[in-house]
């Protein structure tokens, strides 16, 4: 896996300025096509290879009729929920404060949540596999240990994402004045942060949250390390054993990203609290 | 001969037509103004100018030559930007620097041009710091300098003073009309506040909804509005409903009372709009031949100036300045007055004073 | 004699305020015992060890394994791979970003592109490495066509995953780059031509050197990105190309029989690499936001 680098966190969705053109010229044409050429011809080669299976359409047919398909998708699934909601508990209250209260962390948190691009994919599980076999907390030991590593794992992996997605939808609803409305009104802070904080940030976590599940639904390295039956080493194993059946599945993989990204532009379409286009840190 | 002109020009954007017919012949070394609403067409007209548009009819002549149609960077046309558009990679030196760079002029020849416009703008030891560095006022000084730099026959400036703030505003155009005076070159500047207009120019464009409305001298239009519409957005005015009594003689019924204009109306439109300036109108019956009489509904104090409205009989108010002397009484809310002016303050314009130019007027009191 | 107001200030207490101090950090706990737990401690360890010999000695024989040939080889494989894929990727990808915003091109195709992006920097891995097999491999749609230009070409080699790793590449530099493109403003061009300046000259003297940063930045983004992948390079090489993150998967599977110090010298080594990406990108993003605001 490639993993994602800070700039793409919330540029997905986001709309241009007003820009008056000049009128396209033939270089930047060509240099359209060819990007589109280079994007279009191995989805295109999936698509064909898939079509080659006897009769027509099988392979599909073979995929979505294999148990494991299921079984394997339905892990990642209910794995990548799970990673949504623990990340959404400790990112949210800990955004929060950070804005509010304790600007001074902000640098640390921030440094924090881009450590996961420092740490790749790779590195990490082989750190969790090494510091959780054994010791105090062999987690690696077992099916359910390992699962709660990897929803660590994953959890991990979010951060960065969904901390610059709540802390932008932070700032986009002033926050702090909804808090001092809140308790001037006589609220305290569990209420704040379930009532009015929660709510108002569903753009944001919604965003976050299809993203994080894009990442986990498609991931291989860490599944595979900790030997779990997920989506990703469905998808390797399978490009290992059969023929026509891995061209199906790619593109029935790519279909469902394409489904999730687009759930995210059209949530954070039209909303008062839009996720900015800041770049990226 | 005139150094600048614009013949028959006009721009369509699709459906829309932003500028009409517009026509132009300015001197040598005149400071002229356009000065109108937001979306008049006065930024479209100078960004022609500049080369940035094409007109879609009309002719464009500097000093003879007819560059309707050559790009941008081949006119010898200097443009402040509202918004400086500095080079934020280049220093103060390096952007005032780079048109004669871009000309390849010899690198001692343009350090010390640039020497001598930092000079100019008074910004003498500035010249290594970077556009971020520096202040609002000082980065508008710079851009004037970078566009003075390649000595250019025009000199444009959109709306360069509207970001700052108002000290700074009235300190810079000053400096901007004397250092155009002193180099003599023939500047547009667009704006849309009129007080700029009026102080800094010699002549002044009022352009509004794509049209020119009129040309004039600052006096010329302020005392002189061809239009309601110069008189409305020009200065502030009182706008009345009136009705002709007798065009010839021209006497008018404004509210029921009787008064008469200096000049004779055009005896063919029935109801006319009365523009009074506030600075013309009397508390009291010394002002002038023509009376009114009202109920004082407001009174407010404006600094150097006493704002006093009158209500008349049907609901028209009328608005009057007085010089604040503390010696004198003001008058109280609720007084019944006479309020008088001499006909030559009433200008007759035709047409009615639409609701929308009175709710001009109410802003313009307000 | 009152007491002087200073004397009455020291005397009063900030409980209050320590109080609501203390409950904010404890939202904040959690995150970070989280952090600590799965984040910092398993690197710490992975440190550790690499720096212990199987002994538990404090040694640097670990990392004097890297310039075994094997390993150095590992390293310059993964450097060059991704030294290409970032400046190829950067450079393109950018003109493609370019094309979009600035290029006079429909506005429908910049959303679309930019949609296409996220998802395309989400194909990586398993599924991408597919993809390749089907249009490059043995059997692949575009095979014959290559063969038919006298070319040919082989799945398991850097070649063909660096045209891979462009599939994320490309994408990842055009949603990065659009903010600074869109930040380039419309004055600054006109300014120029009012100058005099042609095309060229605006962006060799402003639109570029403006640029920079950003670009840079984002190229050494990319470099660490390729870096630290690994799933596709397993997939397409059938884990038989000699790249760090390949070499890091074969110490973790244990199958080479190798010290296992030297796997955790491999990991500490790529953080180092990545970290010094992710700071350099960063300090260049922060320089070009200053003029770009």
């Amino acid at each position: 896996m490639s993993g994602r680098a800070p700039g793409a966190l919330e540029t997905i969705g986001a709309s241009p300025p007003p820009r008056r053109r000049r009128p396209g010229s033939l270089v930047w044409w060509i240099v359209f096509i060819l990007g589109f050429l280079y994007f279009f011809l191995p989805l295109l080669g999936t698509f064909a290879f898939s079509m080659r299976s006897q009769p027509l359409f099988s392979a599909y047919a073979v995929v979505v009729d294999d148990p494991q398909f299921a079984r394997t998708l339905l892990y990642s699934f209910v794995v990548g929920l799970i990673t949504i909601l623990v990340s959404i508990v400790l990112i949210v209250p800990t955004a929060y404060w950070v804005r509010l209260r304790l600007p001074r962390l902000r640098p640390y948190i921030e440094f924090i949540t881009l450590l996961p691009f420092v740490i790749p994919p790779i590195i990490l599980v082989f750190g969790l596999l090494r510091s959780y076999s054994g010791g105090p907390l062999p987690l690696a030991g077992s099916d359910t240990g390992s699962d709660v590593l990897l929803v660590a794992a994953y959890v991990v992996l979010s951060f960065p994402y969904m901390y610059r997605a709540v802390d932008t939808g932070l700032r986009s609803i002033d926050v702090r004045s909804l808090t001092e409305a809140s308790q001037s009104l006589g609220a305290g802070w569990f209420t704040i942060l379930v009532r009015v904080i929660f709510p108002n940030l569903r753009v944001s976590l919604l965003s976050g949250a299809f993203l994080t599940l894009a990442i986990v639904v498609g991931e291989f390295t860490i599944a595979t390390f900790l030997g779990r039956p997920a989506f990703g080493p469905y998808i390797s194993l399978l490009g290992g054993n059969k023929a026509y059946e891995p061209a199906a599945v790619s593109l029935i993989s790519f279909g469902l990203t394409w489904i999730a990204m687009g759930v995210i532009g059209l949530v954070g379409r039209g909303s008062r609290s839009r996720i900015q286009v800041a770049g990226a840190h | 001969m005139s150094f600048l002109s614009l013949t028959g020009v006009q721009k369509r954007f699709g459906a829309t037509t932003a500028v009409q017919d517009f026509n132009l012949e300015a001197e040598r070394g005149e400071f002229v103004s356009f000065l109108g609403p937001s979306g008049c067409g006065k930024t479209t007209t100078l960004r022609m100018i500049a080369g940035f548009e094409q007109p879609t009819a009309g002719r464009i002549t500097v000093d003879g030559e007819d560059i309707t149609h050559r790009p941008p960077n081949r006119r010898n046309i200097g443009m402040v930007f509202q918004s400086y558009a500095l080079f934020p990679n280049m220093t103060v030196a390096g952007n005032i620097g780079f048109g004669m760079k871009v000309r390849k002029r010899p690198a001692a020849d343009v350090k010390k041009r640039v020497g001598e416009l930092l000079e100019l703008i008074n910004l003498p030891d500035r010249g290594d710091r970077y556009p971020w560095q520096l202040s609002g006022g000082q980065q508008q000084r710079v851009a004037l300098a970078r566009a003075l730099a390649i000595e250019p026959q025009v000199l444009l400036l959109d709306e360069p003073l509207s970001a700052l703030d108002a000290k700074i505003r009235v300190a810079l155009r000053k400096e901007i009309r004397s250092i155009q005076r002193q180099l003599g070159i023939t500047t547009v500047y667009v704006t849309h506040d009129q007080e700029e207009a009026l102080s800094l120019s010699d002549r002044v464009v009022v352009m509004s909804e794509g049209r020119i409305e009129q040309i004039g001298a600052p006096p010329d239009i302020y005392n002189f509005p061809a239009t309601p519409f110069v008189a409305s957005f020009v200065g502030t005015l009182n706008l009345l409903a009136a009705r002709l009594v007798d065009g010839p003689s021209g006497r008018l019924s404004v509210d029921g009372q009787e008064i008469r204009a200096a000049k004779p109306a055009d005896s063919g439109a029935g109801r006319v709009t009365v523009a009074l300036r506030p600075e013309s109108i009397e508390l009291g019956e010394g002002g002038g031949s023509n009376r009114l009489v009202g109920e004082v509904e407001d009174v407010s104090f404006l600094g150097s100036i006493v704002r006093t409205r009158v209500r008349l009989g049907e609901g028209a108010t009328v608005s009057l300045d007085t010089f604040n002397d503390p010696g004198l009484a003001a008058a109280t809310i609720g007084d019944t007055v006479t309020v008088s002016f001499p006909p030559e303050a009433a200008l007759v314009l035709a047409g009615k004073a639409s609701a929308e130019e009175a709710v001009e007027q109410a802003i313009a009191e307000g | 004699m009152t007491a002087s107001p200073s004397l009455i200030a020291q005397g009063a207490p900030p409980a209050r305020h320590e109080r609501r101090f203390g409950w904010a950090w404890l939202g904040v706990v959690p995150f970070l015992v989280f952090a600590v737990a799965f984040l910092v401690l398993p690197t710490v360890y992975l440190l550790v060890n690499s720096l212990t010999d199987s002994a538990g000695n404090p040694t640097l024989g670990n990392y004097a394994h890297l310039s075994e040939p094997n390993l150095a080889d590992a390293y310059w494989a993964s450097i060059e791979i991704s030294l290409v894929t970032a400046i190829g990727g950067g450079i393109f990808g950018f003109l493609l970003a370019y094309a979009v915003i600035a290029g006079g091109l429909p506005s429908f195709l910049r959303s679309a592109l930019t949609t296409f992006c996220g998802v395309a920097s989400n194909f990586a891995g398993v599924p991408l490495a597919l993809a390749f097999t089907f249009t490059l491999g043995a059997s692949g749609i575009l095979t014959p066509f290559i063969k038919a230009l006298g070319l040919s070409l082989n799945i398991y080699s850097k070649t063909s995953l660096e045209l891979a790793y462009l599939y994320f590449q490309f994408p990842l530099m055009v949603l990065i780059i659009a903010p600074a493109i869109d930040g380039l403003k419309r004055d600054w061009r006109e300014a120029a031509e009012n100058m005099g300046a042609s095309s060229f000259q605006y962006w060799r003297h402003v639109a570029f050197p403006i640029l920079l940063p950003s670009l840079l930045g984002t190229i050494i983004l990319l470099f660490g990105n390729a870096f630290g992948a690994q799933a596709t390079a397993y997939q397409l090489s059938g884990g038989t190309i000699n790249i760090v993150t390949i070499a890091i998967t074969r110490q973790i599977r244990g199958d080479v029989a190798n010290d296992p110090g030297v796997g955790y010298a491999l990991a500490i080594g790529m953080v180092v690499i990545m970290g010094v990406s992710i700071a350099a990108y960063t300090f260049l993003q922060r320089r070009s936001e200053r003029w770009l605001r």
